[in-house]
C-alpha cells in the first residue's frame, strides 16, 4: 500500500493524465474541463439574456459527471490514500513564500492566508478567491480551453493556438507569481 | 449506464491530481518560480505519451470503442483569443493556484473556499459570453 499512500512522483501522475486523455478520446470524447463552466451557466438559464449559452446542454452530459467522479476521486484520496498533507516543496520556495507573506508553506496542501474559512469571509480574502477564479473561467474561454484542452490536449496534438495559449498561461502566471503576489500579502 | 465511465475516469482524475500534489497551491508557485521540475516533468510526459497516441489517432491505428474513427476537431484559431485568454488565464491560475480541473478535485478534499473560485470561474465564463463580440479574438 505505501506506493499508493506515498506521494506519486511526476513519472507516475504524467502516464497517468496520459491514459485519461486516451481513455476520452477511446470513448469518443475530448479531454476538457473548463467546458464545463459554459455548461454550468446554460444550465443555469444564461440562454435567456446572451444566445452564446443557447446549446444543447446535455451533449455535454458525460464531462459533468467526470468532474463528478473528480470531485469524487478527490475524496477517496482525502479519506483514504493521503495519511499526510504534507507538500515536500523546494526550502528555498518556502523562504521565499514566508518573505511575502505566506508561512507555514507546504504544511498542509494550500496556504491559510487564502484558502481558510476566516480568509474567505474577510472581504479582500473573498475578492482574491473571486477575482482568480473570473480570470481562470474568462481567460479559459477566451483561450478556447485550459490546461487540460490546451496545455496537454493541444500540445500532444501539435496544434498552433495551443502552443500560444500555453505561452499565454505561463507569461499570466510568471507576471502574478513575480510581481502581483508579493504585493498582496 | 453508459455515462459510468466517464465517472469512473473522472476518480482516477481526482486521485492522481490530489496524489501527485497538482490540486496543491503551492506546487503551482513553484512551478512559476522554476524551484521544481515536479510540475514541468509531469506535463511533459503527459505531452509526449499523448503525441504517440494522436500519432496511433491520425494512423487510424486506434478507433473508439465504438469502432468510428477518432477525429480531433482543431481548437479556434487567433493570435489575440490564445494570447490575451491565456495570459488572463495564467494570472488567475497562479492566484487560485489551481485550473479548473484541480478546482473541483479540491471540493472532493473539503475545501469549502474553493466553491468561491468555482463561482468566480462560472462568473467569468459569463462574463466571456457577454463580452464576446467586443474583444479581439
Amino acid at each position: 500500500m505505501e506506493f499508493i499512500t506515498q506521494p506519486w512522483a511526476w513519472y507516475v501522475a504524467g502516464p497517468i493524465i496520459a491514459i485519461i486523455m486516451f481513455l476520452l478520446f477511446y470513448f469518443g470524447e475530448r479531454f476538457g474541463v473548463s467546458s464545463n463552466l459554459e455548461t454550468f451557466c446554460s444550465i443555469g438559464g444564461a440562454g435567456k439574456f446572451v444566445d452564446y449559452f443557447k446549446i444543447d446542454w446535455k451533449q455535454n452530459s458525460w464531462n459533468l459527471v467526470f468532474v463528478a467522479g473528480a470531485i469524487a476521486g478527490g475524496f477517496i484520496s482525502a479519506q483514504w490514500l493521503s495519511p499526510s498533507d504534507v507538500v515536500a516543496i523546494n526550502p528555498q520556495t518556502i523562504q521565499d513564500l514566508a518573505d511575502i507573506g505566506i508561512s507555514n508553506a507546504g504544511a498542509t496542501y494550500l496556504p491559510y492566508e487564502i484558502f481558510s474559512v476566516d480568509t474567505m469571509l474577510s472581504v479582500k480574502g473573498f475578492a482574491i478567491l473571486l477575482i482568480a477564479g473570473v480570470m481562470v473561467g474568462f481567460g479559459a474561454r477566451w483561450a478556447g480551453g485550459c490546461t487540460s484542452g490546451h496545455a496537454i490536449v493541444g500540445l500532444s496534438n501539435l496544434e498552433l493556438p495551443s502552443l500560444i495559449s500555453v505561452v499565454g498561461f505561463f507569461l499570466g502566471g510568471l507576471v502574478m507569481t513575480w510581481i502581483i503576489l508579493p504585493l498582496i500579502f | 449506464m453508459k455515462y459510468i465511465k466517464f465517472f469512473l475516469v473522472g476518480i482516477l482524475f481526482g486521485i492522481v491530481m490530489s496524489k501527485a500534489e497538482i490540486i496543491s497551491w503551492y506546487r503551482i508557485y513553484e512551478m512559476f518560480k522554476f524551484q521544481s521540475f515536479h510540475m514541468y516533468g509531469i506535463i511533459g510526459s503527459a505531452v509526449f505519451l499523448g503525441m504517440i497516441s494522436m500519432y496511433f489517432f491520425r494512423k487510424k491505428m486506434v478507433k473508439t470503442f465504438e469502432g468510428r474513427e477518432i477525429h480531433i476537431s482543431p481548437k479556434k484559431k487567433g493570435l489575440f483569443r490564445n494570447l490575451l485568454g491565456g495570459t488572463l488565464f495564467g494570472l488567475g491560475w497562479a492566484l487560485a493556484g489551481a485550473c479548473p480541473g484541480p478546482m473541483f478535485v479540491l471540493v472532493g478534499k473539503g475545501v469549502v473556499s474553493i466553491l468561491v473560485v468555482i463561482f468566480g470561474a462560472t462568473l467569468g465564463a459569463f462574463l466571456y459570453g457577454l463580452f464576446k463580440n467586443r474583444i479581439p479574438h
